[in-house]
Order: structure tokens, then C-alpha cells, then sequence
């Protein structure tokens, strides 16, 4: 059977981003345990404001602000030109047939180059699109994700009840260092990306994995 | 079709159930129960594998034997098909793939009631994904009945009951057993099945042609018995002005329907990051698009070298054009070669649509549970996985029985309806959602029940339910509405209604809440 392979994590260390972007597993053992998310859980409902806080900061930075702009730029204007472009095939097919059956060149006839010319479309769309969200998006939003889970760590320390403090002061202060500059630096590098992979799968293995603060959102 | 021939297709069935209830007893001996694993498989699939996994939930035996079939028959407007059903992928990739993954955890209504009441949110986008799935679900049932009928030879009423039995009971195996990691594996070896499949066909008839495609069109419109009118549109949509519009409503739910299937949303939940869900996405875009160009070459070579009147002889909606093509292929039904092909091709079509339930299946079970069970029972969320097991026996149980009830519809007209109802009710609340900042849970709810409600409604108003002699009522006559397809008028309500719901609203939306969608979706912060 040779598709009984065990889609393991071995199969994906050679894809850079795959381990980076995927923290919120493994980053979470900075938390302290003691409390979990005990503010979320009871608060159920109510909005926490400075777990909201976080989120209203980074939506009103500049570097987020350029992201969402970026994305809405190319994929608003394009989905709309593609949706046209379908609409016009369709009811063009469909209510005018004789401009279709056209001939333009041999058997091919408007109908048919037109029908080939939307699969081309798809095509090219589609890698116009990844491309952009490669060269334009990935590498701010990566350091988007990275700043915004430590903005949220360093509230959920700073929420811990005195009682806790002790133990709560050192992963609240470790979180930015472990997680700030060096990480954003260079997202892609290896050894980093490797310890990560490894915390992951620790992690993994616990069986109750541990979540991030949003886990208790839905 | 001889009795040697038919031993070799029932083996090669029993081969292909055979195999998928080893992955399945495979996969079910690693679970650990959580809901990551019953419903997204850990989260661990690469993006390739998870691409497979999506064009083997997309690609339905409808799509195989239907189009092709349709082409067969009618030429160009088959083609119609095959565009919609790529196009719709677009916007799947550009407005719905990235955002759901980073914001969503299992269902579509993760991604909605994460900035709204949860409750009233939930229940809604879990009713219509309820709904959604199963139509497409009867739809399939349905599909394997007849399709089983007519490979195996005996096409009498109770082979296809027990077919849809069958069927439904082995889905309610590989999903209440093996969850979202049988479910993915089933699929990736079904799509490499069915490409290696059409791969093998085109590649046959373009040698006989000698790679020369423009033969290829001339020879197929020539023995098709329509001539040139074969290559252009209008044979099967053209005429009244009632079907012209039945098309371009069936066009606008094929296109938009996609990105609001239930189990087309789920597959992206089973990637670790947006990043992989992009390109995952990219690589099922590759493989629709490349497996639809193939189904075009197969209805066309099916016309070149069976010709139209025997494709309609064997059934009148063309649905054993491929299998007959591939009869012609091997060497003719005298031959070694052609009843060999035959039974492999109807056996690969076996498979796609055991795959195509299983996932849908598993979709409408995680609604069921993680939406209805948890939003409306008092114990939370706790023993879910339990209830979607359970909700997989009960949600196959009822597909079966619509499946044998619903024997005489049209399947292909199932499988538009599905679509018009996803593009109309889970479409306009999930784009409102992720896009827009006044988006309330007035208009979220709105959204979701203006959608459904005229969609079903203008259904059960149609002609296709009473009024004429195909009609599943026909000794009544209440068809107040023209079109077959709703999508049309039912898929603009859905937004209109969404937006008046939430001009309507008398609280505001939740900035902060909308805060943290908005940079989840885009960032991926906290995902998980």
C-alpha cells in the first residue's frame, strides 16, 4: 500500500516556512500553566479588553494597514474581472450562439477559443495570484503574526493574579526576547526552524495540545 | 457485455472497497479521539497531498461520466460545465482558501461566529451546511445507483437500491471510523486513480488521431449528427428563453457555489498553515484544470468514435459514453483489451464516488456536531467527537433513505441545486464576514436564512417538483416558478439580505471583534 505513508513531519522540513508559520503550538509553553486562559474561559462572551486592545493595535498599524491594502488591491479588482470575464462566456453562450459558432481559424470557432482561453485565464490568475502573495504579502504578514502573538502573551502574563506572579514574571519576559527580534530577522532560518519543528512535535505529543488564547474564541 | 467481463468489474470493485477499508482501519488505529484528528486529520497533510485530496472531493463521478456524457451528446454546451467548475476556483483561491484557514478551526461557522453572537450564528450556518451537504450527498447516492446499474449490466430497480445501501453504509464506515485522516487518504488515492484513468483514455484517442485535434473535432461533429452546430453552443441550452436563463442561473451557482461547499472548506483546515492551504489550492487548481481539459478530449473522442446514436442508445443522458469509449478503446468487446478497460474505468468511477460521499459525509457530521450539538446542548463541547460519529451513522442513514427515494431525479440537477443552495446561503455571509467592518449578527443570520429559504422554496415551486411529466409530483401543477435552478434569484437575495439585516441592526458591530478577524485572516496570528 503505498499510500499507507505516514504523513510525517520529515516529509515537510525542507519547506522553510511550513514550521515557522505554524507557532501557536509549540510558542505556547511560554505561557505560564498555572491559570490557563482563565480570563477567557470565565469572560466568555464579554469582549477582554486587553486581549481586544492587542488586536485593535495591530489592525491600526501602519505595517497591517499595508497588508490588508495589498491584498484587497489585487484580489478585489481581479475577482471582479474574472467574475465578468465568466458572466460575459456564459450569457454570451447562451444568448447569442450564432456570434459564437463564428469560425476562426480550421474547426476552431469563437465558441471554442473563448471556452480554452477561460482555462488559460484560470491558470495564469492563479499563479498571478500566488506570486503576488509571495513577493508582496507573506514576508510582512509572517512578521505581523509573529509580533501580534507576543503582544498577546505579554497580556495574558501581565493578567496573572498576583498570587502567581512569581512564576508568571519569567515567561512573560522571556516571550519577546525568545520571539522578537531574532525571529523577525529572518523568519527562513534553518536552525531556528528546526528547533521549532522539534517543539512541535513535543508538543504534538502531549495529548491536550496547548492553545492559544484564541482557542476558547468560537 | 459478457459474463467474463462483468467478474472482472465486480473484482476490481471489490479490489477498490477492499483497499479503502485498509486505509480506513489504518487510519483508525493512530486516532486519539480529539477533534483535531476526527475532524482535520492533525493538521499535518502537505499541500500536495491535501491538493490531491481536493480534487478528489471536487472531481464527482458526475463530473467523469456526466460531462464527457453531455459532450458527447450536446458538444460544446458540455464545455459550459467544465469552465464553471474550474472558474469557481478562482474565487476560492483569492477571497475564501487563506482567510478560512487562519480564522476558522473546523467549520464554516468557526469563521463567521468569531465576531458575532455565537449561538444564533451558528445554528444557522449549521442548518444550511446541514443542508447543503446532504443534497449534494443524495445527489451522489443517487448518481452511484444508477451508474452501478448500468457498468454491472442489470439496471433493475432493486441493484440500485441495494447499490445506494451499499454505498451509504461504507461511507458511514470510513467517516464514523477513520474521521478526516481515512477520509483524506481515501481521497488522494481515488484522484490519482481517476487521473490515471482520463490520462490513459486521452492519451488513447489522441493516438488515434494522431495527436491531430482539429480531426479529432471535425470527425466528432460529423458523426455526431448535428454537423457544425456540434462545436458551438446552443444545442442543449439554446431555444426557449426560460432554458437560456436555467443556464445562466446554473452558471452563477456553479461559479459562486464552490467556495461555500461544506466539505470543500474543511479540506483547508487539514494544512498547518494558510501558506499551505494557498498551496494546496494551487495544486487542485492544476489538477481540476488539467482532469476537466482531459474530460473535454473524452466526450469529444466519444462522439468521433462511437458517434451519437449509440452514446444515446446505452442511456439517454450519455452518462456511459466513458466506459463505452473506453470498451472501443481497448480493441472492442470482442477483444482482451477492451472489456479490461472497461472494468478498470468502471471501477475508478466506483471509487470516485465512494471518496466524493465519504467527504461530504464527514463535513455535514462535523456541522452536525460541532455546530448544532455544541451551540445547542447544554455540555458544551465535550464528548463532540462522539456525537460526530454518531451524527455520520445518522447522516448517512438519512442520505440513504432520501437516495432511495429520490431515484427517479435528475442527478445532474441535484448537483446544481447543491451549488445554488451553498452559493445562496453560506457564500454571502462568509464573504460579508471576512470583508466587511459594519457586518452584524442580524445580518449574518439574515444572510444565511435569505439565502436558503428562497433557494428551497423556489425549488419546490419549480417545475421540477410539479407541473410536468418529469416532475416528481406530476399530477399537480403548483410550478409558479419557471427556472429549474433558483441560483439566479436566490443567490442575490442571499446578499441582499445580508446587507439589510445589517443596515437594519440596532447594535452596532463589534469593533474589536472585527479587529481581531481582520488580522487573523490576514496574518494568521493565533491560528491554529
Amino acid at each position: 500500500m503505498i499510500f499507507c505513508v505516514c504523513p510525517s513531519l520529515g516529509m515537510r522540513t525542507d519547506d522553510p516556512w511550513h514550521d515557522a508559520l505554524a507557532s501557536g503550538w509549540g510558542d505556547d509553553d511560554a505561557r505560564p500553566a498555572a491559570p490557563p486562559r482563565s480570563d477567557r474561559v470565565e469572560k466568555r462572551g464579554e469582549p477582554v479588553d486587553a486581549h481586544a486592545a492587542v488586536y485593535l493595535t495591530v489592525q491600526r498599524s501602519a505595517a497591517f494597514q499595508q497588508v490588508r491594502r495589498r491584498h484587497r488591491r489585487f484580489v478585489l479588482p481581479v475577482s471582479a474581472a474574472f467574475l465578468v470575464w465568466y458572466l460575459a462566456y456564459v450569457v454570451t453562450a447562451t444568448v447569442a450562439p450564432g456570434l459564437m459558432s463564428r469560425p476562426v481559424a480550421g474547426v476552431l470557432n469563437v465558441a471554442m477559443v473563448a471556452g480554452l482561453a477561460q482555462f488559460a485565464s484560470t491558470f495564469l490568475l492563479t499563479w498571478a495570484y500566488v506570486r503576488h502573495a509571495r513577493l508582496r504579502r507573506d514576508q510582512l504578514a509572517l512578521e505581523l503574526r509573529w509580533e501580534t502573538q507576543d503582544m498577546a502573551r505579554l497580556q495574558a502574563a501581565a493578567q496573572i493574579p498576583a498570587q502567581t506572579a512569581g512564576s508568571a514574571q519569567a515567561p512573560a519576559q522571556s516571550a519577546p526576547v525568545r520571539g522578537g527580534a531574532a525571529r523577525r530577522a529572518d523568519p527562513r532560518a534553518a536552525p531556528r526552524s528546526e528547533s521549532r519543528a522539534a517543539r512541535r512535535t513535543d508538543s504534538r505529543a502531549n495529548a491536550p495540545a496547548p492553545r492559544t488564547a484564541w482557542e476558547t474564541m468560537p | 457485455m459478457s459474463g467474463n467481463h462483468q467478474t472482472l468489474t465486480l473484482v476490481l470493485f471489490s479490489a477498490v472497497i477492499l483497499v479503502t477499508l485498509a486505509i480506513t482501519s489504518w487510519a483508525s488505529r493512530r486516532r486519539h479521539g480529539s477533534p483535531e484528528e476526527f475532524y482535520a486529520g492533525g493538521r499535518l497533510f502537505s499541500p500536495m497531498e491535501n491538493g490531491f485530496a481536493i480534487a478528489g472531493d471536487y472531481m464527482s463521478a458526475a463530473s467523469f461520466l456526466g460531462i464527457s456524457g453531455v459532450i458527447a451528446l450536446y458538444g460544446y454546451d458540455g464545455m459550459l460545465y467544465s469552465v464553471g467548475f474550474l472558474v469557481a476556483w478562482l474565487v476560492v483561491l483569492f477571497l475564501v482558501a487563506e482567510l478560512v484557514r487562519n480564522c476558522g478551526r473546523f467549520t464554516l461557522a468557526d469563521v463567521v461566529a468569531a465576531r458575532m453572537r455565537e449561538r444564533p450564528v451558528r445554528i444557522a450556518s449549521g442548518i444550511s451546511s446541514v443542508t447543503v451537504s446532504v443534497m449534494y450527498l443524495v445527489a451522489q447516492m443517487v448518481g452511484a445507483g444508477s451508474l452501478v446499474a448500468l457498468l454491472l449490466g442489470g439496471a433493475s430497480g432493486s441493484a440500485r437500491s441495494w447499490t445506494v445501501i451499499g454505498v451509504g453504509a461504507l461511507m458511514i464506515v470510513y467517516v464514523s471510523c477513520g474521521g478526516m485522516r481515512a477520509t483524506t487518504w481515501i481521497q488522494i488515492v481515488k484522484a490519482v486513480l481517476l487521473l490515471g484513468g482520463a490520462l490513459t483514455l486521452t492519451v488513447l484517442v489522441l493516438v488515434r488521431f494522431g495527436g491531430d485535434l482539429g480531426s479529432l473535432l471535425s470527425t466528432a461533429a460529423e458523426r455526431s449528427g448535428h454537423g457544425r452546430d456540434f462545436l458551438a453552443p446552443g444545442l442543449r441550452y439554446g431555444g426557449e428563453w426560460t432554458h437560456r436563463l436555467d443556464f445562466i442561473s446554473l452558471g452563477l451557482a456553479l461559479v459562486l457555489g464552490t467556495a461555500g461547499l461544506p466539505h470543500i472548506l474543511s479540506r483547508f483546515y487539514t494544512v498547518p498553515t494558510a501558506r499551505a492551504a494557498r498551496r494546496s489550492v494551487v495544486w487542485s487548481i492544476g489538477l481540476i484544470g488539467v482532469f476537466y481539459l482531459m474530460t473535454i478530449v473524452l466526450g469529444f473522442g466519444a462522439a468521433a468514435l462511437l458517434g451519437g446514436g449509440a452514446v444515446r442508445e446505452s442511456d439517454p443522458a450519455g452518462n456511459t459514453a466513458v466506459p463505452l469509449l473506453s470498451l472501443e478503446l481497448g480493441g472492442g468487446a470482442g477483444s482482451t483489451g477492451g472489456p479490461v478497460l472497461f472494468a478498470v474505468v468502471a471501477a475508478v468511477a466506483f471509487a470516485t464516488i465512494l471518496a466524493v460521499v465519504a467527504g461530504i459525509t464527514l463535513a455535514s457530521s462535523a456541522s452536525v456536531a460541532h455546530d448544532l450539538y455544541a451551540s445547542l446542548s447544554r455540555r458544551g463541547t465535550r464528548g463532540e467527537v462522539g456525537v460526530a460519529r454518531v451524527a455520520a451513522v445518522g447522516v448517512g442513514i438519512a442520505a440513504i433513505g432520501l437516495g432511495l427515494l429520490a431515484q427517479q431525479l435528475n442527478v445532474a440537477f441535484l448537483v446544481g441545486l447543491a451549488f445554488a443552495v451553498a452559493a445562496a446561503a453560506n457564500l454571502p455571509v462568509l464573504l460579508y464576514a471576512l470583508f466587511w467592518r459594519r457586518f452584524t449578527t442580524r445580518g449574518a443570520v439574515w444572510a444565511v436564512y435569505g439565502g436558503l429559504v428562497p433557494a428551497i422554496v423556489l425549488v419546490l415551486l419549480s417545475p421540477v417538483v410539479s407541473g410536468g411529466p418529469g416532475a416528481l409530483f406530476p399530477q399537480v401543477d403548483f410550478a409558479v416558478f419557471p427556472l429549474e435552478n433558483p441560483g439566479l434569484i436566490a443567490i442575490p437575495l442571499g446578499f441582499l439580505a445580508g446587507w439589510l439585516g445589517t443596515v437594519t441592526s440596532r447594535e452596532p458591530a463589534d469593533e474589536a471583534k472585527h479587529a481581531e478577524t481582520e488580522v487573523r485572516s490576514l496574518t494568521g496570528a493565533g491560528a491554529v
